[in-house]
């Protein structure tokens, strides 16, 4: 019997504060050096495809700009797509919110990066209703929290129809009678809603995949709605195996309503790892660079961001706070929300805290810091490969923790055993698009009008 | 000895002739290939061009003036993200600049300065774009959010007679002026990687833009590090009064489309008046002139190609059309650099031809003729075209305080 095969993405280290800037051989964030020395680093490890974050407003602390961890990075779309020209396989995906971009335009933009890229593009939809990033944007923060997957499903819906609207073999550019397009090339877009009234005809061809692989991060229940009516890729953040394998199960039971099967949609969580020789240095290392991601004013940092309260005068390791948090004013960061929740939150920690006797910074090593798989390459192979055998996962979201060496390692050590096992590519298929190296049904091509 | 210029060239498509996609040099089918992209931007790289406009539109038919743009079928239709293409032809050019058309009108201005200042870093210092105001009937309904805009240029021809397009051009100011708003908002050492406080960032060296505006507001810093160049190059297309002044305003470099060689005192008087009475930025503004080209080895052959062109789609055209050989092409060039233009913009008729015509025989014979400024070597394309790198306005403050 053939076993599962391992899907895995790179993830580029970002703005938060698992990126450890402090160490010696970390690069930049943001020459285009880094960006393509990760791309080769993944191609070399035969990713399915690298991973970025998106940026629509710097992130603060208490009305002050973040100044203890990695900040700025480039436009997502744009680096992508320079990327595209120095690789040649590997999937690139990126996140952009349905919230402050124009499907018309977004649409065309994707349809661009996978036109350039051969067929290699994947759109992270991501959703948001705050006025702190709203303030950046002509729209504002206008979009009611309710209304924020049914804008993205729209986006999403509309979006596809787009890609969709231009027959594969729409340009027939015969010289002689001086046509260049069919007549029935291009179908119009009409989307008429509460939150849209569009009326498109698209000027980007179809692109070699159809359209870009659709990814999903959300965890509510609408996000899953959203998944599996329109995803392709899920990046969840269920790593710890029975929680993993449960969220597999509910997810992909979801799909035969929305007449999907099984394959059609790939679940790969965010995993972070630490490597060793032995299980011991493994576990030395990990709780090195634990230290470093969550350094003594990092700790307090992420307190004060829950707490929304001047903390600088507790030790970060000794106990928690024992003030109450303050909930008169919503902080714009999404650490805020109802007073209540926050109070349960506080309630929550607290409780984590008593029952492990953590101090502040062990605390916040747990919540941000706790490395998903530690050991030898052997060992975290094995699991990778549990995982997938076992349907707790397609695969995985890799992050390292250095910009841009951090995959190197993985690449190096934990890849070939991967492939020994037979669970993983050893080469790419010529021509693969994202959708083949993701095993995902070919997109249909519109029929014939 | 004449003044030495910059030649630059002006891609779209398979040309500027509306038919060119029907010779048999062109590649029809290729016209939103990543090779025929990556082989134009090469060629315009190799042939030692200052710069290249990329064109865009957001919708169809372009920024066609035929009434029918939208459905016909018999011109090259089908495009690519602009930006994102200069992008892409970043990594494989080495001195060209890349300058993107990007509309005003629609895009998040948010997303259209970090993209542009990613564009910089992948370029090392090469980006520029050329900001069109406005927008068409058909990018409002393709975008579906704003009813109301211009619907053509008015018959007086003038754009102070459409209160529509002068809010557009309003609007691009706003879009210009946020654009370098934060390009600036970095300052070049905001990045202090402090290992004894822990700081990453300086936080005083980064600043919040708070613009506020008549078409759209912009709170807090860009996401992305100051750029080599500081700012993105700005540069416009501009034929009349109100985009004269909008140039004299807001742009690095303009585009103009003298008649002839005559007509080039003229235009640069009336963009320096404009620039007396508007411009704040401390450097010149520069002037690039217009130049639509085809090129043959006779001018019979030429003349040839061109009325075979005309026969099949007529071009009407704002530049001065240049059809004959390379010569033919130098001496427009001598005659213009002669009236005091910094440089020219060529817009091949036909695309990879015209192109190709540029890179083997124009720029070598213009070179020969000591018309063309050689490449020094300087690493921005802002330094190329003789423009200082800005430094932050907020830097600059500081100095001042």
């Amino acid at each position: 019997m053939t076993r599962r095969q391992i899907h895995l993405a790179a993830h580029f280290p970002g703005v938060n504060n698992t990126t450890v800037w402090t160490d010696p051989s970390a690069g930049s964030q943001i020459d285009f050096s880094s960006f393509e020395y990760f791309a080769r680093t993944a191609e070399r490890g035969f990713f399915d495809y690298l991973f970025l974050a998106e940026g629509l407003r710097l992130r603060e602390h208490r009305g002050q700009l973040h100044d203890l961890d990695v900040a700025g990075r480039p436009n997502t779309l744009a680096i992508l797509t320079a990327l595209a020209a120095v690789t040649e396989h590997i999937g690139l995906v990126g996140t952009l919110n349905t919230t402050f971009n124009e499907p018309f335009e977004l649409a065309r933009q994707l349809g661009t990066l996978d036109i350039l890229s051969n067929g290699r593009a994947g759109w992270n939809a991501v959703t948001s209703s705050d006025a702190f990033h709203g303030a950046n944007f002509r729209r504002g923060g206008y979009l009611d929290h309710a209304d924020r997957y049914v804008r993205a499903s729209e986006f999403a819906a509309l979006s596809k129809a787009l890609w969709s609207s231009w027959r594969d073999d729409a340009i027939v550019a015969d010289a002689e009678t001086g046509a260049f397009l069919r007549e029935d090339a291009i179908a119009r877009v009409r989307h008429e809603s509460r939150l849209f009234d569009v009326d498109a005809v698209f000027d980007v061809p179809r692109s070699p995949q159809g359209r870009p692989v659709i990814v999903q991060a959300g965890d509510s229940p609408d996000g899953r709605d959203f998944a599996t009516a329109h995803a392709d890729v899920i990046f969840s953040l269920h790593t710890e195996f029975a929680d993993a394998q449960q969220f597999y199960r509910d997810v992909k039971g979801r799909l035969a309503a929305h007449g999907r099967d099984e394959d059609s949609l790939k679940i790969l969580p965010a995993a972070t790892f630490v490597l060793g020789d032995t299980a011991d240095e493994a576990r030395e290392r990990s709780r090195e660079i634990a230290l470093a991601q969550v350094r003594p004013q990092t700790a307090i940092t992420y307190l004060e961001q829950i707490w929304n309260r001047d903390l600088s005068g507790y030790d970060p390791e000794g106990p928690l706070p024992d003030v109450e948090p303050d909930t008169g004013v919503e902080t714009a960061q999404g650490f805020a929300g109802r007073h209540a929740a926050i109070r349960a939150r506080v309630g929550q920690l607290r409780e984590q805290a008593a029952a492990e006797n953590l101090s502040i910074r062990e605390l916040v090593i747990r919540l941000t810091a706790k490395h998903t798989f530690v050991g030898t390459p052997e060992h975290v192979a094995s699991e990778i490969d549990r995982y997938v055998q076992e349907r707790a996962t397609d695969g995985f979201t890799v992050v390292g923790h250095v910009t841009p060496h951090g995959l190197d390692e993985f690449a190096d050590r934990v890849v070939p055993l991967l492939q020994e096992r037979g669970s993983y590519r050893r080469s790419y298929d010529d021509g693969a698009t994202l959708h083949d190296l993701l095993g995902l049904p070919p997109v249909l091509a519109p029929a014939a009008r | 000895m004449p003044d030495r210029i910059h030649l630059a060239v002006a891609l779209d498509g398979a040309g500027w002739h509306p038919a060119a996609w029907r010779e048999s040099t062109a590649r029809p089918t290729e016209l939103t290939t990543p090779a025929y992209w990556r082989d134009l931007a090469r060629t315009a790289d190799g042939a030692g061009l200052v710069l290249a406009t990329i064109e865009d539109a957001l919708s169809l038919g372009g920024r066609s003036s035929e009434p029918d743009a939208e459905t016909r079928r018999d011109r090259a239709r089908g495009r690519l993200d602009a930006v994102l293409l200069a992008s892409f032809l970043a990594p494989v050019t080495r001195r060209l600049g890349l300058v993107p058309t990007a509309t005003t009108a629609h895009p998040e201005p948010f997303h259209l300065a970090t993209g542009l200042q990613t564009l910089d870093h992948a370029s090392r210092g090469r980006a520029g774009v050329r900001l069109v105001a406005g927008s068409t009937p058909q990018e409002r309904a393709n975008f579906g959010r704003r009813t109301e805009g211009p619907t053509g240029i008015p018959a007086s021809g003038r754009v102070e007679d459409d209160p529509a397009l002068l809010a557009a051009f309003r609007e691009a100011g706003e879009v210009a002026d946020v654009l370098r708003r934060l390009a600036d908002s970095w300052e070049d050492d905001a990045i202090v990687r402090d290992l004894e406080t822990g700081k990453f960032l300086d936080r005083d060296r980064v600043h919040n833009v708070a613009f506020e505006g008549e078409f759209f507001s912009i709170t807090g810093a860009s996401i992305v590090p100051r750029s080599p160049q500081g700012q993105p190059l700005i540069t416009a297309l501009a034929h009349q009064t109100i985009p004269y002044r909008f140039a004299a305003e807001h742009a690095d470099l303009v585009f103009v489309t003298p008649a002839d060689a005559a007509a080039v005192g003229g235009i640069r008087n009336e963009l320096a008046d404009a620039a007396d009475e508007v411009r704040t930025l401390d450097e010149p503004l520069r002037v690039f002139a217009d130049l639509l080209i085809l090129v043959e080895d006779t001018r019979r052959e030429a003349e040839a190609v061109w009325n075979r062109l005309q026969d099949r789609a007529p071009l009407t055209t704002d530049a001065r059309v240049v059809v004959g050989t390379a010569d033919d092409v130098v001496d427009e060039i001598r005659a213009l650099a002669e009236a005091g233009v910094d440089g020219i913009r060529l817009r091949p008729a036909r695309l990879p031809a015209d192109l190709e015509a540029i890179a083997d025989r124009v720029v070598p014979r213009a070179a020969a003729a000591g018309i063309l400024l050689p490449d020094d070597g300087a690493p921005t394309l802002r330094e190329r075209v003789g423009l200082p790198r800005l430094a932050s306005r907020y830097a600059r403050q500081e100095v001042g305080a």
